[in-house]
């Protein structure tokens, strides 16, 4: 496209643009089918487990702070609104801001996980981190710690999801204002990793009730 | 000028990003009210199906229902579900 790019608009093996946009948002869907399987096993267990210890799962979810789970969740929600906009805005050609929305995106991720960081130190003050250190005063005491396990190894995963996601969209703001790569692969780039990042805040959206709205309160 | 790019674009988003935020708030509302033990856990869970249909319509645009993305979307559900069920047809009969 530009006399000087070394970026093709239309990489080889495609006919054409659209053929290249097809293929790379049904190849996004299928890794995102993937990720779906992964977290589905652990879904399924915690589902289990929460059939077979309703009440045991009720009065773990109490020791959680959902006020903090909330903002958690509305961090990640605000964070999607950010993502969606920065890529409507690449496909009116406005990159500078499309790179800016990006931006905000990637900080509200990085604050997600510093907010979770946070609760995880508490809870382990607490005394709810499993092994050895593992402490709970009320009934049942064993499932409560699987409830724990399931807690921590799930959202310990979804934290690094978001975590490379933060990487990712950072580095594809800074692609979103490399004019060396035609326009519309850079809008096609951004396109991507907003679906990556969109499914990484559904897979919270169903999280976050599971762990932290278990029992009523 | 397709569906992707018109200009109330925008106004779709925010008007998305608004109801999310209030469907957040009736999931931590309903979290407070006792509706038996299988009742918050179906409320909660009904919540949560509207908030992803609303980020997948509308962020994760399936509102343009490409074929091949549905076939890759409807996959997963479908290997989930026949997981999940077999699973819980085993755990439930123990």
């Amino acid at each position: 496209m530009t006399p000087s790019s070394s970026v093709p608009c239309v990489a080889e093996q495609f006919d054409d643009l659209e053929q290249q946009h097809r293929a790379g948002t049904f190849g996004i869907w299928v890794f995102l089918a993937s990720e779906m399987m992964f977290f589905g096993g652990l879904f399924g267990s915690y589902l289990v487990y929460r059939v077979l210890h309703p009440a045991v799962f009720a009065a773990a979810s109490h020791a959680l702070d959902a006020k903090l789970g909330t903002l958690e969740t509305a961090v990640l929600l605000v964070s999607s609104a950010f993502m969606a906009t920065g890529v409507h805005r690449s496909r009116n050609g406005r990159f500078g801001a499309a790179a800016a929305f990006l931006a905000v995106t990637a900080l509200l991720g990085a604050l997600f996980v510093g907010l979770h960081v946070h609760e995880w130190l508490g809870d382990a003050e607490h005394g709810h981190f499993p092994g050895a250190g593992f402490h709970w005063s009320g009934p049942e005491p064993r499932p409560t710690e699987m409830f724990f396990v399931l807690y921590f190894v799930t959202t310990a995963f979804h934290a690094l999801h978001v975590t490379i996601g933060v990487f990712v969209v950072s580095t594809a703001a800074l692609v979103s204002l490399r004019t060396a790569v035609p326009g519309p692969r850079r809008q096609h780039a951004l396109e991507y990793v907003g679906l990556y990042w969109h499914f990484v805040d559904v897979v919270w959206i169903f999280l976050y009730p599971m762990f932290y709205l278990a029992g009523h309160r | 000028m397709n569906a992707l790019t018109r200009p109330s674009e925008d106004r779709t988003i925010v008007l998305v990003g608004a109801a999310l935020l209030g469907l957040l708030a009736l999931t931590f509302g309903a979290a407070h009210l006792d509706l038996g033990g299988a009742g918050n856990l179906v409320v909660a869970f009904a919540i949560a199906l509207g908030k992803a249909a609303l980020v997948g319509w509308f962020f994760m645009e399936l509102r343009e229902r490409s074929r091949l993305v549905v076939l890759a979307l409807g996959s997963a559900i479908f290997m989930l579900a026949i997981a999940t069920i077999l699973t819980l047809t085993d755990y439930l009969h123990r």
